[in-house]
């Protein structure tokens, strides 16, 4: 790592993020949907959280509110003393598969949220951070000529580049194949270390989810609520090679019984009125 | 790196408008070998039609030899001819103007409300169908034989047809990029200018060039059903007086204008929208 994209990263913050009895009740055609049930966690600043689940538990509807996108039924999420409603500044979000927008070169995607914001991005960080993870000289690339896994490259740095206290990570590499998807675990960590965001990530690997984190949250399927939340124990920096040890594998299996004895996702509607 | 070789791959597979219709796949991807032989086969075609209208001693008033419709270009009455395609330019231009402009707001705007798109699309379909040609005779009824008929006639023809594929433009909405650019705090007038006009880019350049050849077959024929004046009337008179070099003059030159057109929105394609491949 070198010591430019260090300084890049640096900044702390030290407000924890915080959802307290979190609802959210949808109105669809065939009735209502509970999707989030009283969940209240608390990521102090700095911390690495996963959150898994059976597919349909709510963990996205979760994400999606804590960077202003979705509105709680009731329930609070508060960064700090600032409570969150709509998209801060403060919180960046990485999505499914890089969304890259195949239209602007990579470094017009990179300053997109410069722009809409009205802010003047900063080019020699954006370059320490392409460098950084290893994109240096790509910035005038389009998407379309990058890999799948620079695509997601170059959507941390678009996180990244306005500096945000708190990192969203939303199945953000779900559709890469394995070794790359190695690659991108390792890289997110070492970012980690260097930058020591508060990151919240949700995906569906159990491995990603405890390789990469301090604490893991188990969610059950609908309504959604926090089950159980796993410490892992392991020392950071961690290398790929601790997939292969017995520790690392114990702790993802029990974590996969967890979520196999949940209710399946399959929807349980409460009849409309 | 893997993944480099991968990108290469990738980056082979082509640029183009290609995909969204038909029409905007046919140029462009030519390699050298694929140019000469389009070059070689115009070649034979007018040559060997130059040798076999002269080997049948066709007459001049049934299919003129190449030599002769070339001939025209250098004569005197190419002045005339000329000044009557100025006027078909001045048609087409000012009815594509106004009707196109039409057909891109209409677009974007029903576009963001679907009740009023269910309700305009089909009337907007009836005038895509209708030959606008056949309410000609109609608009010289009411407004003379000037300028002001055709002009309506280009806007009625190109129109619908820039709304209809524009709007199919604006219709793809990705959810994903519109929460990326939401999740950053942006307003509806910058999700429209950031996410959709870019979006629906490739449709809107498409729906021009259809719109924009339309345009120019009802300016030409509009100029046949009367008035005296532009390349069509030339066209009538021509062929009634059997002047036939002159009249496959103003076929030529007709066909210039076409391929002009499709070129230009080609090139236009590649310059903002060559990312949809």
């Amino acid at each position: 790592m070198t010591g430019e994209a260090k300084t890049a990263m640096a900044k702390h913050d030290d407000r924890p993020l915080v959802v307290t009895g979190a609802n959210k009740v949808f109105d669809t055609r065939s009735g209502v949907v509970h999707a989030l049930q009283d969940v209240s966690l608390g990521v102090e600043p700095g911390e690495f959280i996963s959150i898994v689940g059976p597919s349909g538990c709510g963990k996205t509807t979760l994400l999606w509110s804590i960077a202003g996108l979705h509105k709680l039924s009731s329930g609070k999420i508060s960064l700090g003393s600032e409570v969150i409603s709509k998209p801060n500044p403060s919180i960046g979000m990485m999505f499914q598969e890089a969304n890259l927008l195949p239209w602007r070169t990579i470094r017009k995607n990179i300053e997109f949220p410069f722009e809409i914001r009205g802010e003047r991005p900063d080019p020699a960080r954006i370059e320490d951070l392409l460098n950084r993870v290893g994109l240096g000289g790509f910035g005038d690339k389009m998407p379309r000529e990058l890999s799948g896994g620079m695509q997601q490259r170059a959507s941390i740095v678009r996180a990244l580049a306005s500096d945000p206290d708190v990192l969203l990570m939303d199945e953000p590499f779900g559709a890469l194949d394995a070794f790359t998807r190695d690659e991108m675990n390792k890289l997110v960590e070492e970012i980690w270390i260097e930058a020591r965001k508060t990151v919240v990530l949700i995906t569906h690997s159990i491995v990603e989810a405890v390789f990469l984190a301090d604490k893991v949250y188990i969610m059950s399927a609908r309504p959604g609520r926090i089950a159980r939340i796993v410490d892992v124990p392991f020392p950071r920096p961690r290398s790929l090679d601790l997939m292969e040890t017995r520790e690392f594998f114990e702790l993802v299996n029990d974590i996969k019984r967890d979520i196999q004895h949940q209710p399946t996702g399959r929807v349980h509607v409460a009849a409309a009125e | 790196m893997t993944e480099l070789s991968k990108a290469k791959s990738d980056q082979a597979a082509g640029v183009g408008l290609s995909g969204a219709t038909g029409i905007a796949s046919g140029l462009g991807g030519q390699s050298t070998r694929e140019i000469v032989a389009i070059i070689a086969v115009a070649v034979l075609i007018i040559g060997g039609g130059e040798f076999l209208l002269g080997f049948f001693e066709v007459p001049q008033y049934i299919l003129p030899k190449p030599s002769q419709i070339g001939a025209v270009f250098g004569s005197a009455e190419i002045g005339t001819i000329a000044q009557h395609y100025g006027y078909t330019l001045v048609e087409l231009f000012s009815g594509y103007a106004i009707g196109a402009s039409i057909g891109l707001i209409l677009a974007a705007v029903i576009t963001q409300f679907p009740f009023v798109e269910k309700v305009i699309t089909p009337y907007i379909l009836l005038l895509v169908t209708t030959p606008m040609l056949a309410l000609v005779p109609l608009l010289i009824l009411n407004f003379g034989f000037g300028f002001t008929p055709r002009i309506i006639a280009v806007a009625l023809a190109s129109g619908p047809m820039v709304m209809i594929n524009a709007a199919t433009g604006f219709r793809r909405v990705d959810a994903m990029k519109i929460a990326l650019a939401k999740s950053y705090g942006a307003t509806t007038l910058q999700i429209f200018t950031k996410i959709r006009v870019p979006m629906a880019m490739p449709m809107v350049i498409v729906g021009l060039m259809i719109g924009a050849i339309f345009g120019m077959i009802t300016a030409v024929g509009a100029e046949m059903s009367g008035g005296g004046f532009g390349l069509g009337s030339r066209l009538t008179t021509y062929s009634s007086t059997l002047r036939m070099p002159e009249f496959f003059a103003c076929i030529v030159i007709l066909a210039v204008t076409g391929i002009a057109i499709y070129a230009f929105f080609f090139w236009l394609g590649k310059k903002l929208a060559s990312w949809e491949s």
